[in-house]
């Protein structure tokens, strides 16, 4: 059994735009960049920057995929581990206290509510973007690369699969994060995935260009959404 | 010999970590350790026998995760017994000759608590008391609650530990490096909670190591008045040449442990990368520092899930608003179970700064008991403020108190006899700090010595349970002064006299004292500086009265409490500017576009001036026409726009929060409730998914749109949303989902409301649902924003 380690990032910079996006806004007009800095400021003290996360060997039996303990027969993810030995298996959260200060205003100001918790989507993505990119850089210089990351749900990997990476990473103790009975996790801002490390190129189709859900409300019409 | 004996004049060692050595051992991936109890006894007993060997007084079983929510209660039973077992026979083959006790090693149970997760508090104390049951049963020696990260979690351990054994119980928490835990608790809020309700021993474990905790130890030491337990890691993983190693190596770790120790921590040990050798050089380091003695701290405390309130060098604000005495508003809120409007209560009171809030919801209609429960949860969900339990009820009491985080205060007790008897075991049980009333059978002595009297009774009382003085705030009561002309100066006296003779704190509900007189607030903020002059600690009061906050700011100002007068001149530029201003300014600049001012406000979603302006406008045009000719239009072009896509998500918010401040002025203007035009609509976020902003941005707009909007919150039954769709015999129902995994829950509450409520139009909506999807579980509409929600329900309310 692997070592699992815990992580704190700094926090990284801040994509205003997305933020937008995620509020459904396409656009900064001046009085919601005056609710996302208002927002901005209230969440700043409130988050944190914590990530989990173990490295597993990737094993291949048929249609059977194994990472350390964890067993799928997904094909999407055999695809993105194509070519992988190795595989980092990591979660990721922005803290419960954001969640509280989200609730809070649900009640008084859901316009603050929906902006913050925008600012909960994008902080956990930024997050993982930069666990992803020390993990990618490392890789380089073992002379690997790797895969966009894969998370439970995406394609045809079954999100029941969080109560086995749940179990392996150990994620209430090691960072607060928890899982329940509908598989959702607490706190909301989380996500945990796998980045596969092998030899040779990859698929670099990421964002909603990857993603199969095609009438989503945030779905990008171009490459720079 | 009795540990909490033996700790009165030793250091107790426990032991190290467990899990890094049983990996050591073989342990697979994802193998549950405990069964390990049961597999490989001779390997467990082997690694407790080297603790003790190496001088450890205490070992723990190997049960971290022994818990039914992962065991039948079957195998639960046979892994403690063994653990159990494993431990007792490594005391009796250990060799080495200091005192030896077995603990029964309780972590916690993975899941989130309600109301950011889905475990209930009544079941997690269910799930520890399992544990707890067993482990008494077979004989180990205490209880160590441990690496627990969440403050509601290590109440409901404690509370069961106390409810089911008479060991001896120690509680550590882990701790990050911002000093908190994972869910936001400092170590003064810790230390409240868990000493206020009996905890042996407190501390810390875990996350880093011995240096990395120095700042959260030294806050343990300066607010326990019990040992403090010292378990951290050996350092932090990391990887050398290939191989994992924890970062502090077995001298330096006992090194950095010992100055902790000198400074005060009585029990230490070790937690994950320690071992037997770690232990042994602990101990060696250690054993001969002088005892540092264990000093009461006297300080009078109060605490929520963040932070902790101490009574004595600032005056405390207990926001008096969450009350139903003499408010219309509120009662009727009360009646139709309107939780929103209480919490906004409270946090409007947060933002005029109280420090603790009063929270009283009685009212003969209702049924107390569940209300108080639901109200005390509902503001902890969202509001960080300490509260003050405000009840008669003694079982509306203890309900509250046993689901409070933190430490609480409770008002009230008094001399009478029956009310001590009913209040002091609440508060030996829970913790809490206890507002007393001075008057008893006899009612309230006139004079201040007489005050004084019953406060002594009282202390006299409490000490027969167990309660420190220290735990209770008396209040000598505030009379009117219009009925007798000495009333405020003997209510002054007695607080003079109470704080000077014995020492404790007092607190005054300020506003009695001008009952009956013209202008009360300037009789109430002149009172207030008086008895703050008499060295009153705190004050329940209405922090919406300018001059009871101008009377703290300048008291705190002049008595040297406010660094720089900070406070006081942020408070004095603040100090509230007319609406007339504000207006005028904006009217100087409306554009034409608009039809009116509180029209812009609407659209433009400038909620104070919306509020602001419609105050005005009430006095002069009657409420419909306001409604009419300028807030439903208003919300018009901003739905449309949103619907032409001209307007965005955040914008249509703020536009419905400007008209819902509106509403709630035109409300409050209007004898009786009749603004609701529309049919009733029960919404919900269903049962198993807790997401509800999507629901909550609905049922604003349903609001501001005249739809009688009831809403059962999130996480909620099939039962419940059919229930109430009965009750009122709603024409519509909105259920929320945001996950494929909660949409089967969505099926289900469609299909019995299909079942019992016939008439009922299901709208659904969520991140995951698409028309297609809605159909094929049987909804009427789906739903993709919240605009087509109100479009979809007007539609309805006009075809019946």
């Amino acid at each position: 059994m692997s070592m699992i380690y815990i992580k704190s990032l700094l926090p990284p910079p801040v994509n205003k735009k997305e933020i937008l996006r995620y509020a459904g806004a396409k656009e900064a007009l001046p009085e919601l960049e005056a609710l996302l800095e208002e927002c901005l400021t209230l969440a700043e003290d409130k988050l944190i920057y914590k990530v989990c996360y173990t490295e597993v060997c990737v094993k291949r039996n048929g249609d059977i995929l194994t990472l350390d303990g964890i067993e799928t027969s997904s094909k999407d993810l055999q695809k993105n581990l194509a070519g992988c030995e190795r595989a980092v298996i990591f979660a990721a959260t922005v803290g419960l206290p954001l969640d509280r200060l989200i609730a809070r205003f649900g009640t008084v100001a859901p316009s603050k509510a929906l902006m913050l918790q925008a600012i909960g989507a994008e902080r956990i993505e930024s997050l993982c973007d930069a666990f992803n990119d020390e993990i990618s850089k490392k890789a380089k210089a073992e002379g690997e690369a790797t895969r966009p990351r894969f998370s439970p749900g995406y394609g045809d990997l079954p999100l029941e699969l969080q109560k086995d990476v749940f179990a392996l990473l150990d994620c209430q103790r090691k960072i607060g994060l928890t899982l329940n009975k509908s598989l959702l996790m607490s706190p909301s801002k989380s996500v945990t995935a796998v980045i596969g490390i092998g030899k040779g190129n990859c698929n670099r189709k990421t964002g909603c260009e990857a993603c199969n859900k095609t009438d989503c409300l945030f779905r990008g019409k171009n490459e720079n959404y | 010999m009795k540990i909490t004996e033996f700790l009165k004049n030793n250091i107790l060692y426990l032991d190290g970590g467990m899990g890094t050595l049983l990996q050591a051992e073989g342990l697979e991936a994802g193998e549950k350790p405990e069964r390990w109890n049961l597999a490989h006894p001779e390997i467990i007993t082997r690694i407790h026998k080297e603790y003790f060997d190496a001088g450890s007084n205490v070992v723990s079983t190997n049960t971290f995760g022994a818990n039914c929510l992962k065991f039948s209660d079957d195998e639960l039973e046979e892994i403690i017994k063994a653990a159990v077992l494993n431990a007792k026979a490594a005391k009796d083959t250990s060799v080495s000759t200091q005192e030896k006790w077995i603990a029964l090693d309780v972590g916690p149970t993975g899941r989130m608590l309600a109301p950011y997760g889905d475990f209930d508090f009544e079941d997690a104390v269910a799930a520890f008391a399992k544990t707890i049951k067993l482990g008494a049963k077979h004989g180990v020696d205490l209880v160590l609650i441990e690496t627990m990260n969440d403050s509601y979690e290590t109440k409901a351990a404690l509370l069961a530990a106390k409810e089911n054994c008479d060991l001896p119980v120690f509680v550590s928490n882990a701790y990050s490096e911002d000093g908190k835990l994972l869910t936001g608790a400092d170590p003064a809020a810790m230390v409240a909670m868990l000493e206020g309700m009996g905890a042996d021993a407190i501390g810390v474990n875990c996350s880093l190591g011995p240096k990395a905790l120095t700042g959260v130890i030294d806050e343990y030491l300066k607010h326990a008045s019990i040992p403090v337990i010292l378990k951290p890691n050996a350092g932090l993983p990391s990887v050398v040449g290939g191989k994992t190693v924890y970062d502090v190596l077995a001298n330096e770790f006992a090194l950095d442990c010992a100055l902790l120790i000198e400074k005060g921590v009585r029990i230490a040990g070790g937690c994950c990368g320690t071992t037997p050798d770690y232990i042994k050089s602990l101990v060696c380091a250690s054993k001969q520092i002088p005892l540092k003695p264990i000093e009461k701290k006297n300080m009078t405390v109060v605490s929520s899930y963040t932070h902790a309130v101490a009574f004595g060098e600032n005056p405390i604000l207990i926001g008096e608003r969450i009350n139903p005495t003499g408010k219309k508003r509120f009662k009727e809120a009360l009646k139709a179970n309107d939780i929103d409007y209480i919490l906004k209560e409270g946090i409007a009171q947060q933002e005029k700064g109280v420090h603790v809030l009063d929270v009283n919801v009685g009212l003969p209609e209702i049924d107390e008991v569940r209300m108080l429960k639901t109200a005390v949860c509902e503001l902890q969900a969202i509001i960080d403020l300490p509260l003050q339990i405000d009840t008669s009820s003694p079982k509306a009491m203890e309900t509250a108190l046993r689901c409070y985080n933190g430490k609480a205060m409770i008002n009230s007790v008094n001399g009478k006899k029956e009310s001590m008897e009913s209040v002091f075991p609440l508060a030996k049980k829970y913790g809490g700090v206890i507002v007393a009333l001075t008057l008893d059978e006899n009612g309230i002595p006139r004079t201040a010595e007489g005050r004084l009297e019953i406060a002594k009774k009282i202390l006299l009382e409490a000490e027969k349970y167990g309660i420190d003085k220290k735990d209770i705030i008396f209040d000598p009561l505030t009379l009117t002064i219009s009925a007798d002309s000495t009333a405020a100066k003997e209510t002054l006296r007695a607080v003079s006299l109470i704080k000077n003779e014995l020492g404790c704190h007092t607190s005054l509900g300020v506003s009695n004292v001008s009952f009956g007189l013209p202008q009360r607030d300037l009789v109430n903020g002149t009172f207030f500086s008086l008895a703050l002059g008499q060295g009153l600690s705190a004050a329940i009061m209405n922090p919406y009265s300018l001059e009871m906050m101008k009377a703290y700011r300048t008291y705190c100002a002049l008595m040297g409490i406010d660094d720089n007068c900070t406070d006081y001149i942020a408070f004095a530029q603040d100090m509230p500017q007319t609406i007339a201003t504000s207006t005028q300014a904006v009217s100087v600049s409306a554009p034409s576009e608009f039809k009116s001012e509180l029209q812009k406000a609407v659209v433009k979603g400038m909620k104070d001036l919306a509020a602001g302006l419609t105050e005005e406008l009430v006095k002069t045009t009657p409420a419909l026409e306001i409604v009419q000719q300028e807030i439903i239009p208003a919300l018009d072009i901003v739905g449309k726009g949103f619907e032409n896509k001209t307007v965005y998500l955040p914008q249509l918010l703020m536009s419905a929060e400007a008209a819902s401040a509106a509403f709630e002025k035109i409300k409050a203007s209007m004898q009786s409730d009749s603004s609701a035009s529309k049919c009733r609509f029960v919404i919900a976020t269903v049962k198993g998914d807790i997401h509800d902003i999507g629901k909550n941005i609905v049922k604003l707009l349903l609001e501001n749109y005249g739809f009688e909007v009831t809403d059962l919150g999130r996480d909620v039954p099939p039962e419940a949303v059919v229930e109430a769709v009965t009750r009122f015999k709603a024409p519509l129902a909105g259920l929320s989902a945001l996950m494929t995994t909660t949409v089967p829950a969505m099926e289900e509450t469609i299909k019995q409301l299909r079942a019992s409520c016939p008439w009922c139009k299901v709208v659904v909506g969520g991140a995951v649902l698409t028309e297609e999807y809605a159909m094929s579980i049987g909804a009427d509409k789906y739903a993709r924003d919240a605009m087509e929600t109100v479009r979809y329900a007007e539609e309805i309310n006009n075809s019946l």
